[in-house]
């Protein structure tokens, strides 16, 4: 039973502010990802929870209990790493019992919780073998078991599937999913995979610079984005983004792009926009689609142009094109053959057609 | 005939070469202390040993008069004894100090880290014996002359420098989220250290620890300054003992020799483990 609360959080490096104030109110039972570019705080944010990092400002609970000043072995959290730090001169069965026989259990009781434990992850076979002759796979699967014995309060997870290959990444995640579902316990996973936040995630917080861009569900993020970033970052292919300033044509708000292609202001926009404002706008791959191919959106605007690329994907084809001067990508669902310089028709769905203020980044 | 197998031919050749090179001289010593004064000293030289004995020996350790030159005997049990002391504390204590320190420098940040490190290495640049006036001098003040402690004390301040640098290598290969790791399994730090980053760090502990011991177990230079009387004297320094005004005893000062090496060669060889996996430590990975 451990929600988790931020309020306020700050992490400095010498003069560097590696997280800056940053609220956070993580529910019990909670699958939550933080997520972002490397560098913008994510790991500072989760050392300062497990308490391997000092609190410079703010203050961060588990359950009701202020946790500043707490050593972490005084705060029930367990943490798995990137690199697993499995230690090497100890068994599995070592490495799983470990911190009950820290904390003076008796010998019976330690070997019922390992096996539990060992059962669940899969890997009672290798109980007895030397973390340099497990697999990565399974050396994972340890690190995660040595995290559950304890049944602790709170999981932490940092960047836990990144060494792994990407096949066994894939069969990773679902096994923490799964994890998730048996021992139901808070969850805070660190990754800078945009995939794996919005596969695993109850809720995602996205960071950038020491700061949370967007707190929501994978949905929330992929179809409302609060900021340019989040929209650019969320979602694969990245969104398309072009920056343009917005001008009056025929008593109608338009935006210009820089090489002069004028796009309509989407309907429901028209009055958050005001003329010679600079903006970018943006629209996902399946969002602008070749016309004769798919089906028009209701609202659209068209354009023709030609392929520069496609990239057959078996049930889709993304097309590489120019808007403008800019490339872009568009996302083909009928199987139907492109080739490089076909000039095609595209329609741009302007109902989802997301704009951005340029200064602020903010969603208008 | 290939050339690889021409290329194996020298290399073979090269390492006889060189381990004739470096054993002969020692091998002279072992050979020379089981041999009569006469073949030692005689021109041209006897290559090929005639009678071997245990004379030298017999008269180093009990006392025995038969053929021992007419000179007493020397203590070579107070020797033995002070060597033991003065060799098994210095290296405890500067290993003590030494990972202490080695671990503070791996895992802890702190002011002008590297500068205090680079000065800690700088003290070894400085000859050995360069120090022994001004160090005699200090000692002779505060009367540390011809005393274990002294002795131990400068053995401590030259080993601990070397200690320190293997240490701080061995702490800093160890991944620091496994420390971390069994903090939040439970562990205070000294718990972490104790039973994660020892252990881990065992080989280069164990490998400091010889070299520091040899070191202590066979330094002359200065222990000859310090070292007066059989209070302090090592056995090194009794080698000197074996020296009159106008001859050597050499068969007696090899035999005293091989008694020395002896000690060394066995504790080499029960560390030999700990210093080749030290080397490869490096392939361990969580
Ligand atoms: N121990 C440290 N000393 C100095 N700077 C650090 C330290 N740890 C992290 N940083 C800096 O703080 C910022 C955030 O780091 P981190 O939290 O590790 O980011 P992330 O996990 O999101 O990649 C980065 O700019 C990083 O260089
Ligand atoms: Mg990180």
């Amino acid at each position: 039973m451990a929600k988790v609360s931020l309020q306020g959080v700050s992490k400095f490096y010498g003069k560097v502010q590696a997280v800056k104030k940053i609220d956070l109110e993580i529910i019990d039972k909670e699958f939550l990802v933080l997520v972002g570019p490397s560098g913008c705080g994510k790991s500072s944010s989760l050392r300062m929870i497990a308490g391997l990092e000092e609190i410079d400002e703010g203050i961060i609970k588990i359950g009701d209990k202020e946790m500043n000043n707490l050593e972490p072995r005084e705060r029930n959290v367990s943490m798995v790493f990137q690199n697993y730090a499995l230690y090497p001169h100890m068994t599995v069965e070592e490495n799983l019992g470990f911190s009950l026989k820290i904390a003076g259990l008796a010998k019976k009781e330690i070997e019922q919780r390992v096996n539990e434990a060992a059962g669940i992850l899969d890997i009672t076979e290798f109980l007895q073998r030397k973390p340099s002759q497990l697999s990565g796979g399974q050396r994972q699967r340890v690190a995660m078991g040595r995290a559950i014995v304890r049944r602790p309060d709170v999981f932490l997870f940092d960047e836990p599937l990144s060494n792994l290959d990407a096949k066994l990444r894939n069969q990773m995640r679902t096994e923490i999913k799964r994890l998730h579902q048996k021992v139901s316990t808070t969850i805070v996973y660190v990754t800078h995979d945009q995939v794996e936040a919005m596969t695993l995630a109850d809720r995602i917080v996205i960071m950038k610079d020491g700061i949370i861009e967007q707190i929501g569900t994978p949905l929330d993020l992929f179809e409302r984005p609060a900021t340019k970033f989040v929209a650019t970052f969320i979602g694969s292919p990245s969104m398309n983004m072009i920056k343009a300033s917005i001008v009056k044509q025929n008593n109608e708000l338009s935006m210009k792009t820089n090489d002069g292609v004028i796009v309509p202001v989407p309907k429901d926009k028209q009055k958050s926009v005001i003329e010679g404002q600079n903006i970018s706008f943006g629209f996902r791959a399946e969002d602008i689609v070749p016309l004769k191919f798919g089906q028009k959106p209701s609202s659209a605007w068209e354009m023709q142009s030609s392929v520069n690329l496609a990239e057959p994907l078996g049930t889709e084809t993304l097309i590489f094109t120019n808007f403008g001067e800019i490339e872009i990508v568009s996302r083909m669902f009928t199987p139907e053959q492109v080739k490089s310089n076909d000039n095609l028709n595209f329609a741009l769905n302007l109902d989802r057609t997301y704009l951005f203020d340029e200064n602020s980044g903010l969603a208008i | 005939m290939n050339k690889k197998q021409i290329n194996n031919i020298l290399i073979w050749f090269s390492a006889i070469v060189l381990i004739i090179l470096i054993m002969t001289p020692g091998l002279w010593v072992v050979l020379t202390a089981f041999r009569p004064q006469v073949d030692v000293m005689a021109k041209p030289a006897v290559w090929i040993p005639r009678n071997l004995n245990l004379i030298q020996f017999e008269t180093m350790l009990f006392g025995g008069s038969e053929g021992s030159m007419g000179r007493s005997p020397i203590p070579v049990l107070s020797y033995l004894r002070n060597s033991l002391i003065i060799s098994f504390t210095s290296t405890f204590i500067a290993v003590l100090v030494g990972t202490i320190g080695g671990y503070g420098f791996a895992r802890h940040n702190f002011k002008h880290k590297n500068k205090y490190f680079l000065l800690i290495m700088l003290t070894r640049t400085i000859p050995g014996i360069s120090l022994s006036l001004p160090i005699f001098i200090i000692f002779s003040k505060i009367g540390l002359i011809d005393t274990h402690i002294g002795i131990i004390l400068v053995f401590v301040a030259l080993n601990i420098p070397f200690t320190v640098w293997l240490t701080d290598g061995f702490f800093r290969q160890i991944p620091r989220a496994m420390s971390e790791v069994a903090m939040t399994d439970g562990c205070t730090k000294l718990q972490a250290f104790w039973h994660i980053e020892l252990p881990l760090s065992r080989s280069g502990i164990a490998s400091a620890g010889i070299f520091a011991f040899l070191i202590s177990w066979n330094e002359y230079a200065l222990v000859s300054n310090l070292a007066r009387s059989t209070d302090s004297k090592t056995l090194t320094v009794g080698l000197m003992d074996f020296t009159a005004q106008f001859t050597i005893n050499w068969p007696g000062m090899c035999a005293l020799a091989v008694f020395i090496i002896i000690p060394a060669l066995i504790l080499t060889f029960m560390v030999q483990k700990h210093l080749v996996t030290g080397l490869t430590f490096g392939g361990v990975k969580g």
